[in-house]
C-alpha cells in the first residue's frame, strides 16, 4: 500500500542544514500496524507527515497505492488527505468553538454531502468511541481522554484507508493512555486500516507487530512476531487516490 | 458548516470582533457625518447663492468693468447745488444705474442664441438717491478793526473776514434717503432676482404689464416706509401703484422696489439698457462650457457662475465648509483607513493564533480556498456589523446636527466680480454709499441653519466601505491562511 523510496527531507535552520530524513525506504502493506519510535528530533513526525501528505520530501518518492504523493498538485494532495487519511494528534487539535459532533463533521466537509447526513455520520462515529452522550459538548467541557476520542472519531468518520497518529497518548495519564490505545487497536482491527503511530511509550511499542526506530533521519525496522500473531486487522479495500 | 463555524467563532471571539467592528463603525460614522454635514454645507451655500441669483439662474452676464481713462475721474454720483438764498431748500433726486455699467438690451438676444443657453433675461439695477436739505450761512464775529488796505479785497459788501474774525454757526443739514430698484422683465417672471422673494401680499407682475406704473415692494422696505397694497410710491416724480409686497426667502432682498423693466429704463434715462442678464443653461452640468461660449462670442461682458460666486462666500459658513470638505473629510478617511488597517492586523493576528486550527483543517482535507473563505467570511461579518453600527451612529450624528441646526453666516464680498457689480454697485461707485442699500447688497450677509442630510448615496457609500473594510481586513488574514502549509502549522505548535 505504502512504499517510500529513498525519501529525504532537509530543513534549513539558519545557516545549518538539518537532515530530518536521510534516505528512508519503507514498505507497508494494507492492514499493517507500525509503531515509530526514536529520540526527539530524530525524524518521527517528519516521516508521519510524509506518509500523510502533509509535507513533501526533498527527494525520493512516497507512493500510496502506486500514486506518488510528492508529485501531486496541492489540490490533489488535499483531496487524497480528505478521502483516505485520518489523523490523530497529540494535542487533539479540536476546534474549540465547535461541539464534539461539529468537530467530527469537519472531516466530512471535504467529501461534500448533505449536512443532515454529515450530522448523522458524526453522531455514529462518536457513538462508536463511546461519546454518544456528548455530541453537543464543546472540547473545553470534555476531559483529555474524551477529547482524544472525539479526535479519533473525527479521523475515522470518513472511513479512511490509513490512520496516522502522532503521540496520541502523549497528553494523557496512564489510565487514559490504555483506554485510547485499546480503542485505536480495536478500531484498527474493526476497520482494516493501515495504522501508523508515533510514540515515545515503550509499553505501547511492545504491542505493535512492527516497530520502526528513527535516529538522525535513518530508519530501522524490527518485526515483533509475538504481537504480529495476535494483532491482525481485516483486509481493507484499495485506496482511491 | 460554514455558517455554524462562522457564528461560533464570532461568538467566541466577540471581544475581538467588537473591537474590529467598533473601529470600522467609528470610521464609517465619521464618513457619514462629515459627508452629510458637507452636503448640508453645499446646500447652505446653494441657498445663499440662490438667495442672490434667484432660482433657476445658472449664470449672470454683466458688462465688463472698464478702467477709467488716464486722468479721468472714476464714475461716481455727483451732485450740484446751486447757490440759493439762505434757508432755501436744496434737493436732488437721482436715479442711477448700479455700477454705472450697462449693456444694450439687444445683448440679451445675443446671449440667448449661444450654445447651451436655454433662456436669457435682462434686468436693470438702479439706486435712487434723494438728498434734501439746506445750507445756513455762518455769522462772522469781528475781531480788532483793521484799517482798510487798498487792493486787499477784504472790504466791500461781500463781507470779507479779517485777521481775528471768527465764523460761528452755519453749515449744511441734508437728509439722505436711498433705495434700490430693479427693473424686471415682467414677461419672464420665473427668472431673475424677484424669484428670490415670495410675494406675501397682493400679486406679482402680469406678463402684460411691461410698461405699467405698478411696483412690487420688498416687505422690509414697505414696513419702513409705511407702504401697503394699493398705496402710491413715487420714484423720480412718477407715481407707481404698489401691487405686491415681496418677502425675501433668505437674508436681504435683491432690491427694495421692483418695477417693470421699461419703466425703470425710462426713469433712469437708460433706454434699451440693462445691467445684468440672467441665464438658464440647458444642462446644469455644462455651465462652464456655456460660460466659455458667452465670453468668446459676446465681447465686453463678464460671465459669473454659481461656482465663481461661491468663491466670494466668506464667514462661518465658508470656514465650516472648508473645514468639512478638507479637514473633516480627510480625518474621516484617515480614521476609516486606520480602522481597516487595525481590523486587518487583528484578523491577521487571529489567523496566527489559530494557525493550529487551520493547519488541522487543511490536514483533514480542507482546501486553502475553503479556509480562506472562512477567514474572509468572518472578517466580512465584522465589516457588516461595523457598517451597521457605523450607519446607526452616523445617522444619529447627522440627526443631532440637524436637530441642533447651528446657524452659519455667509458673507458675500463686494469684490465678487460681475455679481458684485450687478447688485452691489460695483467697485468704488457702490462703496461710496457704504451702509446704504447698495453697500449692504454688495456685502450681503445671510444666516443659514445648517442641516446634515444623509443621502442614499452616503448610506450606500457606508455599506460599500464597511464591506470593503471587511474584505481588506479579511484579505490580510486570508493571505496568511492561504499560505499556511499544514506541516508547518502543526510543527509550529508541537
Amino acid at each position: 500500500m505504502y512504499e517510500l523510496i529513498g525519501v529525504t527531507k532537509q530543513y534549513r535552520r539558519g545557516q545549518q542544514r538539518v537532515d530530518a530524513l536521510a534516505g528512508v525506504d519503507l514498505t507497508l502493506e494494507q492492514g499493517d500496524r507500525l509503531v515509530i519510535q526514536g529520540p526527539t528530533g530524530g525524524g518521527k513526525s517528519t516521516l508521519l507527515q510524509m506518509l500523510g501528505g502533509l509535507d513533501r520530501p526533498t527527494s525520493g518518492q512516497v507512493l500510496l497505492d502506486g500514486i506518488d504523493l510528492a508529485a501531486l498538485s496541492e489540490r490533489r494532495l488535499t483531496a487524497v488527505r480528505g478521502q483516505n487519511i485520518g489523523f490523530v494528534f497529540q494535542s487533539f487539535n479540536l476546534i474549540p468553538t465547535l461541539t464534539a459532533q461539529e468537530n467530527v463533521e469537519t472531516a466530512l466537509v471535504p467529501l461534500g454531502g448533505r449536512p443532515a447526513e454529515r450530522r448523522s455520520r458524526a453522531a455514529e462515529a462518536l457513538e462508536s468511541v463511546g461519546l454518544g452522550e456528548r455530541l453537543g459538548h464543546l472540547p473545553s467541557e470534555l476531559s483529555g481522554g474524551q477529547q482524544q476520542r472525539v479526535a479519533i472519531a473525527r479521523a475515522l468518520v470518513k472511513r479512511p484507508k490509513v490512520l496516522l497518529a502522532d503521540e496520541p497518548t502523549g497528553n494523557l495519564d496512564e489510565s487514559m493512555r490504555d483506554e485510547i490505545v485499546e480503542l485505536l487497536e480495536g478500531l484498527w482491527k474493526e476497520h482494516g486500516l493501515t495504522f501508523v503511530m508515533v510514540t515515545h511509550d515503550s509499553a505501547i511499542a511492545r504491542r505493535a507487530p512492527r516497530l520502526a526506530t528513527i535516529r538522525k533521519g535513518r530508519i530501522t525496522i524490527k518485526e515483533n512476531r509475538a504481537a504480529a500473531g495476535e494483532n491482525r486487522s481485516a483486509t481493507p479495500d484499495p485506496v482511491d487516490a | 458548516m460554514f455558517f455554524t463555524y462562522l457564528r461560533r467563532e464570532l461568538r467566541r471571539r466577540r471581544r475581538a470582533a467588537l473591537v474590529v467592528a467598533s473601529g470600522l463603525a467609528l470610521g464609517i460614522a465619521l464618513v457619514i457625518v462629515v459627508n452629510s454635514v458637507s452636503s448640508g454645507m453645499n446646500q447652505a451655500q446653494g441657498k445663499v447663492l440662490e438667495s442672490l441669483y434667484g432660482l433657476g439662474t445658472d449664470l449672470t452676464v454683466t458688462k465688463a468693468q472698464e478702467r477709467p481713462e488716464d486722468g479721468a475721474a472714476p464714475q461716481r454720483p455727483r451732485f450740484e447745488f446751486k447757490g440759493k438764498e439762505e434757508g432755501e431748500e436744496q434737493s436732488s433726486d437721482r436715479l442711477m444705474v448700479q455700477g454705472f455699467q450697462t449693456l444694450a438690451d439687444s445683448t440679451v438676444a445675443t446671449v440667448g442664441r449661444q450654445p447651451g443657453v436655454e433662456r436669457a433675461v435682462g434686468g436693470l439695477s438702479l439706486v435712487n438717491l434723494k438728498i434734501n436739505g439746506e445750507f445756513a450761512r455762518g455769522k462772522i464775529q469781528r475781531g480788532q478793526p483793521q484799517p482798510a488796505q487798498p487792493g486787499t479785497g477784504n472790504g466791500g459788501t461781500g463781507g470779507g473776514s479779517g485777521p481775528g474774525d471768527t465764523v460761528t454757526g452755519g453749515g449744511a443739514a441734508f437728509d439722505v434717503d436711498s433705495f434700490t430698484l430693479y427693473g424686471t422683465d415682467v414677461t419672464a417672471p420665473d427668472l431673475g432676482p424677484l424669484t428670490t422673494s415670495t410675494v406675501s401680499q397682493g400679486r406679482t407682475f402680469k406678463t402684460t404689464e411691461t410698461d405699467a406704473k405698478v411696483a412690487v415692494v420688498d416687505s422690509a422696505y414697505a414696513q419702513k416706509q409705511g407702504l401697503a397694497l394699493g398705496d402710491e410710491l413715487t420714484v423720480k416724480g412718477v407715481k407707481f401703484e404698489v401691487i405686491g409686497i415681496a418677502t425675501a426667502d433668505r437674508g436681504q432682498a435683491a432690491a427694495q422696489v421692483y418695477l417693470p423693466l421699461k419703466q425703470a429704463q425710462t426713469l433712469s434715462a437708460s433706454a434699451a439698457e440693462i445691467t445684468t442678464i440672467y441665464v438658464k443653461a440647458t444642462d446644469s452640468t455644462r455651465i462652464d462650457a456655456v460660460k466659455t461660449a458667452i465670453q468668446k462670442n459676446v465681447t465686453g461682458t463678464t460671465v459669473t457662475t454659481s461656482a465663481d460666486l461661491a468663491q466670494t462666500v466668506s464667514g462661518s459658513l465658508d470656514t465650516a465648509s472648508d473645514l468639512a470638505s478638507n479637514v473633516g473629510k480627510w480625518l474621516s478617511y484617515a480614521v476609516l483607513l486606520a480602522a481597516v488597517l487595525v481590523a486587518g492586523l487583528l484578523t491577521s493576528s487571529a489567523v496566527t493564533r489559530r494557525v493550529r486550527e487551520f493547519g488541522t483543517l487543511k490536514a483533514l482535507g480542507w482546501t486553502s480556498g475553503r479556509v480562506t473563505r472562512q477567514v474572509v467570511g468572518e472578517a466580512l461579518v465584522n465589516g457588516v456589523i461595523g457598517g451597521a453600527l457605523g450607519i446607526a451612529v452616523g445617522l444619529a450624528g447627522a440627526y443631532a446636527v440637524t436637530a441642533v441646526s447651528p446657524t452659519l453666516t455667509a458673507e458675500l464680498g463686494a469684490t465678487g466680480g460681475a455679481f458684485g457689480g450687478a447688485f452691489g454697485g460695483g467697485g468704488r461707485g457702490g462703496m461710496i454709499f457704504g451702509g446704504g442699500p447698495a453697500g449692504t447688497a454688495a456685502g450681503k450677509t445671510v444666516d443659514i441653519a445648517l442641516s446634515a442630510p444623509v443621502s442614499v448615496t452616503t448610506v450606500g457609500l457606508a455599506v460599500l466601505l464597511a464591506l470593503g473594510g471587511g474584505l481588506v481586513a479579511g484579505a490580510f488574514g486570508a493571505w496568511r491562511a492561504s499560505r499556511l502549509r499544514p506541516a508547518d502549522a502543526l510543527r509550529r505548535v508541537e
